[in-house]
């Protein structure tokens, strides 16, 4: 279907769409906005950049392991890779990209002229460069970046240089950014909807953000009171983490991993609102079981408190705390499951299409699962031992977190970016984006299952010749995936710049809600009036039933 | 410029959130250079949190003076009013960390480390001569003996003085309602006050310990926990001690009414909310 009538630009403005009042002046624009949408743009420009470079540093970690033995890197190089890949990747790429998405879409979906707390919308994304500045500076100080694991445990991450405090100060900001974010999405959900736009109404995408911003929120203190510790044991002379002075090193774990698991899903429940809005659009179908899909979300965010320690199963655990996190770890595959069972029920007799953004997110439907599997796998305490720090665990996270997460936010990307620039992508090259990524990432993935379970440890820069033709075949796919997003950079910037193809307001012949209401691009200033809500612009109908 | 957008307030551009960030940037790294004994690390740290003095003093002004002009409505005053709920839930949160640090300490690490449960080899083969106790240093006595401060003297009255401190700023919000200018001076000035006596003592506490208890910051567990714990409640302190004096200096100046005064209340709730963090603290950190 694509756009339904690409020659003709849309007529239908809102109120204010006739003046726009763009600041003049690159730094007005940009340095000092309130405007949700231009912040919106930001974060995600941010996040792409970011993904580049944590990207690269994936590309040299894979280099490296090509071949067993050491060819490129010096073992301690390695390890500040593979360290600063996951913080950049998780906190710069990830975590901003749905930050983005959210900033631009929330307002938009609930009839709001703009976030709640704009100036602090600004300064929540403009902290984050420094944050950055901070942590990829460290690489140029003295003894080098953090190298002890983007999970800081200590003692090791302690015996660094320089980089330990820039390291945790680094985290306190991106925690700050990430606390002002949350509050401003909440902030914005809760106060802001347009009359009629009741919470039950609301697109699954917002209700996924509302909740993840409260586990944010939750959480971020929790890791920033973590490495507050680290940094008062190493410079401050505290104990907690010394078992010579009555602490224990396994009591960071449990307050790291208290903030990382709830983390993960912070990074997993906004993609399950994308592809919510996604799959029934090009099905053509209301969403099935919205309110069952919504109170999932809230269940899994629940059980996210609570299952924590499944990280640390191998650590020494009392045996009644391993199989309470065994159990508990396991009941989130029930509200999962839930999700993965409406996405088919949706698509199910539904008349389907199959343009980018639905391709991306069937793909996520099935290579999530498959990582949700493995996570099943790894919940199992006996079988953890065996699977616990090995490539194992590297193909599970990169399944949910690749194809899971960053699959949602393509998918987004492709789904929304009509509406944000008023143009049609390239739907050739994004189909060529689509194939080249989903094949090279499970070359490059799926072979970490086998070395891993034959038990190559993770976070190593040499292996035994017996992984080797894995090894090989894994790095293959791991430098084609890395160069399929450069067609993702060339589709955006072909949309945005070049493209001739108008997009409609309503872009998708199946699409619903009040993003799809406004003109693409959606102007500087939307729904400065709120709109009247009735029950066919509404994402899903009406579901109140 | 700024523009009412229909129903709700959208303010105009501002520069501060970039003074802000840069603030941060010269005080988190300054501070990172100093404590790697890199010596200009100090005059940028003291520059970066100039700049963030600055930028709060910037960014409240131009909110004060929307404010008073009447830019605000109610929409605009729920936004204030949720964004300070969860910005004091992300507080507690923070707390919440080193409560449990407290608590694993004490219930897991310690009892582990006397022989109890799986900790039995640890202890037989590291430190047999260890046996667990709270207070504790630790088996290898970091930070050499010391003993800890009693909840009786001090403490207690720090819990009577903030106790008191909680009422005497609800019955000036009280008088704020009702429109008694004078009461209302002189019961917040009153909160000020108990808050400073407060950290004096806290002050007056820490000297004690450091100087005839020998209990530091390096006193194994106990030391670390009691520290931190209390050090980041009494910064709490003196940060609400210092807003406290900014909304004295605000009701001075009668930028308040009866019904729109939200700035007030803020403090006020956070007033409670550090309130309520010495009440835990005073229990597990003192007395338990
Ligand atoms: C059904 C859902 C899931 C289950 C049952 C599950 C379970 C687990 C378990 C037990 C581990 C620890 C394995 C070990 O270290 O031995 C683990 C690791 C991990 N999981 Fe999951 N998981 C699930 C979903 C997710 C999601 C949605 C994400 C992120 C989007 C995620 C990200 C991670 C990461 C990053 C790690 C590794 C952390 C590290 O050690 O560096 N998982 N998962
Ligand atoms: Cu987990």
């Amino acid at each position: 279907m694509a756009a339904v009538n690409p020659a003709i630009h849309d007529t239908h403005h809102d109120g204010h769409a006739g003046h726009d009042d763009k600041p003049h002046g690159f730094l007005h624009r940009w340095l000092f906005t309130t405007n949700h949408k231009d912040i919106g743009t930001l974060y995600l420009v941010f996040s792409l950049t970011m993904f580049f470079i944590g990207g690269s540093f994936a590309m040299l970690i894979r280099a490296e392991l090509f071949q067993p033995g050491l060819q490129l890197l010096q073992p301690e190089t390695f390890n500040e890779l593979t360290t600063m890949h996951a913080l950049i990747m998780i906190f710069g790429a990830i975590m901003p990209a749905f930050v983005g998405l959210g900033n631009w879409m929330i307002p938009m979906q609930i009839g709001a002229p703009d976030m709640a707390l704009p100036r602090m919308n600004n300064w929540s994304f403009w902290i984050l460069p420094f944050a950055f500045l901070l942590l990829i500076g460290e690489i140029f100080m003295p003894g080098g970046g953090p190298q002890g694991g983007w999970t800081m445990y200590p003692p090791l991450s302690l015996e660094g240089g320089f980089n330990v405090a820039f390291m945790i100060f680094a985290i306190h900001l991106m925690g700050i950014s990430s606390i002002m974010g949350a509050i401003n999405i909440i902030a914005t959900i809760l106060n802001m909807r347009a009359p009629g736009m009741d919470l039950l109404k609301m697109p699954v995408f917002v209700w996924s953000w509302l909740i993840t911003a409260f586990l944010l929120i939750a959480v971020m203190p929790v890791l920033a009171g973590a490495v507050t510790m680290l940094l008062t044991d190493k410079y401050f002379g505290t104990s907690f983490f010394h078992a010579a002075g009555g602490g224990d090193p396994v009591m960071y774990q449990h307050i790291f991993w208290f903030f990382g698991h709830p983390e993960v899903y912070i990074m997993i429940l906004p993609a399950f609102g994308i592809i919510s809005e996604i799959i029934p659009t090009f099905s053509r179908k209301p969403i099935f079981g919205y309110q069952a899909m919504v109170y999932a979300i809230a269940s899994i965010a629940f059980l996210s408190f609570i299952v924590w320690a499944h990280h640390m199963f191998t650590v020494g655990m009392p045996l009644g705390g391993e199989l309470f996190f065994m159990y508990a770890t396991m009941l989130i595959a029930i509200p999962t499951g839930v999700k993965v069972f409406n996405w088919l029920s949706t698509m199910w007799q539904g008349s389907l299409t199959f343009e980018t953004p639905m391709l991306f997110a069937i793909a996520f439907v099935i290579l999530f699962t498959i990582g949700g599997f493995s996570g099943v796998m790894c919940a199992i305490v006996p079988a953890d031992y065996q699977y616990q720090d090995t490539y194992f665990v590297v193909a599970h996270f990169h399944y949910v977190l690749v194809t899971g997460a960053a699959f949602a936010i393509m998918a987004a990307a492709y789904y929304w970016l009509p509406k944000w620039s008023g143009n049609m992508y390239s739907e050739k090259w994004g189909k060529i984006h689509f194939w080249s990524s989903t094949i090279s990432v499970n070359v490059l993935f799926f072979p970490q299952h086998f070395v891993g379970l034959a038990g190559m440890p993770r976070r190593i820069p040499d292996y035994n010749v017996a992984f080797a033709d894995f090894n090989m075949i894994s790095s293959i796919g791991g430098f084609w995936f890395g160069a399929s997003q450069l067609i993702f950079v060339g589709v955006i910037i072909h949309c945005v710049y070049f493209s001739r193809q108008r997009a409609t307001a309503q872009v998708w012949e199946g699409a619903h809600g009040l993003e799809w209401t406004v003109p693409s691009p959606a102007p500087f200033h939307t729904f400065s009036t709120p709109p009247v809500i009735t029950n066919d612009m509404l994402a899903h109908g009406d579901v109140s039933h | 410029m700024a523009q009412t957008q229909g129903a709700y307030y959208v303010p105009h551009g501002s520069h501060w959130p970039i003074v802000g960030s840069f603030g941060l940037l010269g005080a988190v790294g300054g501070a990172g250079l100093w404590l790697n004994e890199v010596m200009v690390g100090k005059p940028i740290m003291a520059v970066g949190i100039g700049l963030l003095v600055v930028m709060l003093f910037g960014w409240f002004g131009s909110v004060i003076r929307e404010s008073l002009a009447g830019y605000y409505n109610k929409q605009v005053d729920v936004s204030f009013r949720m964004g300070m709920i969860w910005f004091i839930f992300s507080e507690v949160m923070f707390f919440a960390a080193f409560f449990g640090a407290l608590f694993y300490a004490r219930t897991f690490s310690v009892p582990w480390l006397g022989g109890e449960g799986h900790g039995a080899l640890t202890n037989f083969y590291l430190w047999p001569q260890y046996s667990a106790a709270w207070p504790t240093n630790g088996p290898q006595d970091i930070g050499g003996a010391f003993s800890t401060m009693s909840p009786w003297g001090i403490p207690l009255l720090n819990t009577l003085l903030l106790l008191s401190s909680g009422v005497t700023i609800t019955i000036a919000h009280h008088a704020l309602r009702t429109g008694h200018r004078a009461r209302l001076l002189v019961f917040l000035a009153l909160t000020v006050i108990l808050g400073a006596v407060f950290l004096g003592f806290q002050v007056h506490e820490y000297a004690e310990a450091y100087e005839h208890f020998n209990l530091t910051l390096g006193s194994g567990i106990y030391g670390s926990t009691f520290f931190m714990l209390t050090g980041f409640h009494g910064l709490h302190v003196t940060l609400g001690a210092i807003m406290l004096t900014v909304m004295w200096a605000r009701c001075a100046k009668g930028h308040f009414t009866r019904d729109n005064h939200f700035a007030f209340e803020a403090v006020a709730w956070y007033w409670h909310f550090v309130d309520v963090v010495w009440l835990g603290l005073f229990l597990f950190v003192y007395v338990l």
